[in-house]
């Protein structure tokens, strides 16, 4: 496959004024970890793994600023080791598309707008994406944002760019608030909950002053008897022990809670924030007013799906066999009924070519949508065809 | 006064008593303002220095009728100013003089409520204030707190992403807000977010959060509520200098706590303040931190004691725990009240809002008092000392000749130092139009060419709020050009603007 690696912004300059000049599109990459989401497509592989290493980071400050192509787990362990964290929590896409854990970037999780549990409480990568430099659709290197927590100079494009998948730029460095890394945390779950009562449990806890980070919950299923709902409960060990005694009162009328131990806990939030073990051919994450999840979830009863929640019912994960776009289309029926939206994440090719992985916007929001792509790419080299079924071919 | 204003286009305003009738049309009654009296109480925003009574005002009360104003004036090529409650600090609602003035004062119900999914969905005319008192009896309330919450519109929060002496914990505007209704200049009406998090495409939200009014008028806001802490205490404790202090702060941070509030003040707000509520700030010292924790109890009255620990190690000399709210209050009293505090020490101030990484606070101190000299005009510092954000009180006398035009100068430089040292222009008052032709200082011409083309897209006309922001106007059709090969626009498929 052609594939380019630059190894600085003027490289990945020339290779948009390159592309723009033979008629080629660009595939911006960072580990390919998700390569497989999104409609097949036959573009120019910018792979950013060469524009790796950390530029900048004081833990003091709350910052760190690294290049795009640094692996995900590079990251991790830096910020680890000065007790801190990305509190949106993201995670590596391989395992769920059957590759090897370790080839997701900080830019690729980034583009994606990929968040974990911690989503619900300490927001997503929008919210901790605090500046960036990157070569836009006209090959021109741009910055915007700033590397200090608070700045309102100028539009928010970080937020534009978290999410946008390369479609408005290519991303070289990145600016990300980090935060202390939680003292304690434990994890205490109630078993034996069905969708709408862990719901319930979940909004409970969510709104109440046991300060939960994380709310989540996974179903009954061939490799467990009960169903199980998740409540993490993070910070310094008296606050901790002290919101771990209030919940218990909380949920009385919803059964025991037991304290998990770490090695289930981390399996269990795996399942809930990141799809592990949810076997299927295809898999769905629906993002949901969270009320709505448990009437959603029951709407696709008849197909039979693997499933669990988190961010308190606000994301369902769902795994189908039905490899039809008529199932993809009870999907989306599904979300949209619930006032959400329902992603693709990973399905057969030929699924991937019909449905398109995102949900479909209002004409107005589509359109409006697209003369801000076109405000960055005027000639749609970064229009893969990924997200539109229609140019798929082009 | 310094900042230059586009001329007025004198073809529109002799259009004037027909622009009015027309909008008349759409906004039956009183809505539609003439009266070169009425139209006084419109003339500025927070930033007084600057007055210009608007054209028109138009009061609309419905999404219908802003609508319909935007999709008259975008085809009659009339410029409108959005403005909520008129509190901007940076001239962000400062009228124009060949403007509609659009009023969204009567946008003004609380629309839905759901604990369930802990979210609050209000009309932009809503005070930031009133949604948290809308939810407090359910033990909920709304986290950004600019200190005009009593007055400033969710609306007006929106357009500027306004924060707080909280954010540090809680986030400004754009961490709270889940979706807004918006109507574009050509009057089409968008929804953008929802209920849910994360929705599919670009975050055209985040976006419009802290775009000062130049994309769309908002119309409807969907905010996320939080369970209010069970709990929350205050320390307040002085130092020799703000050396000390920001050593203090930094190691409170390096430690893991990120408290609810972290507020520092230097020795002339400290005894401004002081004079103006006597609440028993200590006089004799450099520098104040007020650090505010929130949680359970137990969690206060831990991270307090380690607050009170790492004061010690930095040289702390004065240290006092609040025992009850009523004394947690007190600790606040003083800094809420420093900038009406500030203004009886001198005729006038003039507020900055730069944000600066925090580990150069000693030595953008030291510049900023060799600054105060150099001017001959006196400085008083209050920062979110948490997140670096200062803000600094220019002491000036508008009515010595040159002092404003002295005051503003000496503001720009403070400004252009928090950029050197690694920091930004504005760190929750916006750009408007105070600090936009030093835009250019913090971003190179692509940089602001690019976000210019956003605005673009919204508005290729660039009607709504023209001449804040961007110190140049370049016309769309300028900026979307593009060097062409061989004649060619690859993909000539894609529509362009």
């Amino acid at each position: 496959m052609d594939m380019i690696i630059p190894g600085s912004a003027q490289d990945l300059c020339d290779a948009v004024a390159d592309a723009l000049r033979e008629g080629a599109r660009l595939e911006i990459r960072g580990g390919g970890s998700k390569a497989a989401f999104g409609a097949p497509r036959d573009a120019r592989i910018v792979s950013m793994a060469a524009m790796a290493g950390v530029i900048d980071y004081d833990p003091a400050e709350l910052v760190l600023t690294v290049r795009a192509g640094t692996p995900l787990a590079d990251v991790e362990a830096l910020v680890a080791g000065e007790q801190q964290m990305l509190a949106f929590e993201p995670f590596d896409h391989g395992p769920l598309f059957g590759a090897p854990a370790g080839a997701a970037t900080i830019g690729g999780v980034v583009a994606a707008g990929v968040a974990g549990s911690r989503r619900v409480t300490a927001g997503g990568a929008r919210d901790h994406l605090l500046g960036f430099t990157a070569v836009s659709g006209r090959g021109e290197t741009f910055v915007a944002g700033a590397r200090v927590v608070k700045n309102v100079t100028g539009y928010d494009l970080p937020k534009l760019m978290a999410g946008s998948w390369g479609r408005i730029g290519a991303m070289t460095e990145l600016t990300l608030k980090v935060l202390p890394r939680p003292r304690m945390a434990v994890t205490v779950a109630i078993e034996g909950l069905d969708c709408c009562a862990a719901h319930a449990a979940m909004a409970r806890a969510l709104g109440s002053h046991a300060d939960v980070s994380a709310a989540a919950h996974v179903p009954k299923g061939p490799d467990r008897a009960r169903a199980i709902t998740l409540f993490r409960l993070a910070g310094f060990p008296p606050s901790v022990e002290a919101r771990a005694a209030v919940l218990p009162v909380l949920l009385a009328d919803h059964g025991a809670l037991r304290r998990l131990d770490t090695t289930e806990a981390a399996a269990l939030w795996h399942t809930a924030g990141a799809a592990a073990g949810l076997a299927g051919a295809v898999l769905w994450r629906l993002h949901l007013p969270p009320a709505a999840a448990p009437g959603a979830v029951a709407a696709l009863e008849p197909f039979g799906p693997r499933w669990s929640l988190d961010w308190g019912g606000g994301l369902v994960w769902l795994a189908l066999d039905d490899e039809t776009p008529a199932a993809a289309e009870q999907v989306r029926a599904a979300a949209a009924a619930a006032e959400g939206e329902a992603m693709l994440v990973r399905a057969p090719a030929s699924l991937r070519a019909v449905v398109p992985a995102q949900h479909p916007r209002a004409p107005l929001v589509a359109a409006l949508e697209e003369r801000v792509r076109r405000a960055f790419d005027p000639a749609g080299v970064f229009e893969i065809g990924r997200f539109e079924i229609a140019r798929s071919g082009g | 006064m310094s900042i230059l204003m586009p001329d007025p286009d004198q073809a529109v305003l002799a259009r004037r008593a027909g622009i009015a009738e027309a909008l008349r049309g759409i906004v039956p009654g009183e809505g539609v303002i003439d009266d070169p009296d009425a139209l006084r109480p419109y003339e500025s925003d927070g930033l007084t220095a600057y007055r210009q009574p608007p054209m028109l005002v138009v009061l609309p009360e419905t999404v219908e009728q802003v609508s319909a104003v935007l999709r008259w004036c975008h085809a009659e090529g009339v410029k409108v100013v959005p403005r909520g409650s008129g509190t901007s600090l940076s001239g962000g609602a400062l009228p124009l003089a060949d403007a509609v003035l659009l009023g969204m004062g009567k946008f003004k119900r609380v629309l839905a409520i759901d604990y369930d999914d802990r979210v609050a969905v209000v009309q932009p005319g809503v005070t930031n204030l009133a949604i948290t008192q809308t939810v407090e009896e359910r033990g909920f309330y709304y986290a950004p707190d600019p200190s005009s919450q009593i007055a400033c519109s969710i609306g007006g929060n929106v357009a500027e992403n306004a924060g707080g002496v909280h954010c540090l914990k809680y986030g400004l505007t754009t961490n709270n807000v889940l979706g807004v209704e918006l109507v574009l200049m050509d009057g089409e009406i968008v929804r953008l977010g929802g209920r849910h998090l994360d929705p599919c495409g670009l975050d055209l939200l985040g976006v419009i959060v802290g775009s000062e009014g130049l994309l769309g008028v908002v119309t409807e806001v969907t905010v996320r509520i939080l369970p209010k802490p069970e709990s929350a205490r205050a320390v307040l404790v002085g130092f020799p200098d703000p050396e000390s202090a920001g050593a203090c702060v930094a190691q409170v941070i390096a430690e893991g706590i990120i408290p609810a509030g972290m507020e520092m003040m230097d020795r002339t707000a400290i005894h401004a303040a002081e004079a103006f509520v006597n609440v028993g700030y200590p006089l004799d010292v450099g520098a104040l931190l007020i650090v505010e924790v929130d949680g359970p109890a137990a969690e206060c009255d831990y991270l307090i004691e380690e607050i009170a620990r790492i004061a010690g190690a930095n040289g702390a000399v004065t240290s006092r725990t609040s025992t009850d709210e009523r004394e947690r209050m007190a600790f606040w009293a003083g800094r809420k009240a420093a900038f009406p505090a500030v203004g009886r020490i001198s005729p006038d101030y003039y507020c900055m809002d730069g944000t600066i990484p925090r580990r150069r606070l000693p030595e953008v101190l030291r510049r900023m008092e060799q600054l105060s000299v150099d001017y001959g005009l006196g400085v008083a510092n209050v920062f979110h000392a948490g997140d670096g954000n200062l803000h600094p009180l220019i002491l000036y006398d508008a009515n010595k000749p040159g002092e404003l035009e002295r005051a503003e100068a000496f503001g720009n430089d403070i400004l252009r130092l928090c950029v050197e040292v690694g920091g930004v222009l504005t760190g929750e008052h916006g750009v408007g139009i105070e600090k936009r032709d030093l835009m250019p200082v913090m971003f190179s011409e692509t940089d602001l060419q690019q976000q210019q083309r956003v605005k673009c897209a919204f508005d290729p006309k660039l009607l709504l709020n023209p001449g804040k922001v961007f110190p140049t106007l370049h016309r769309c059709a300028e900026l979307g050009r593009m060097h062409v090969h061989a004649g060619q626009v690859p993909f000539p498929e894609l529509p362009r603007f």
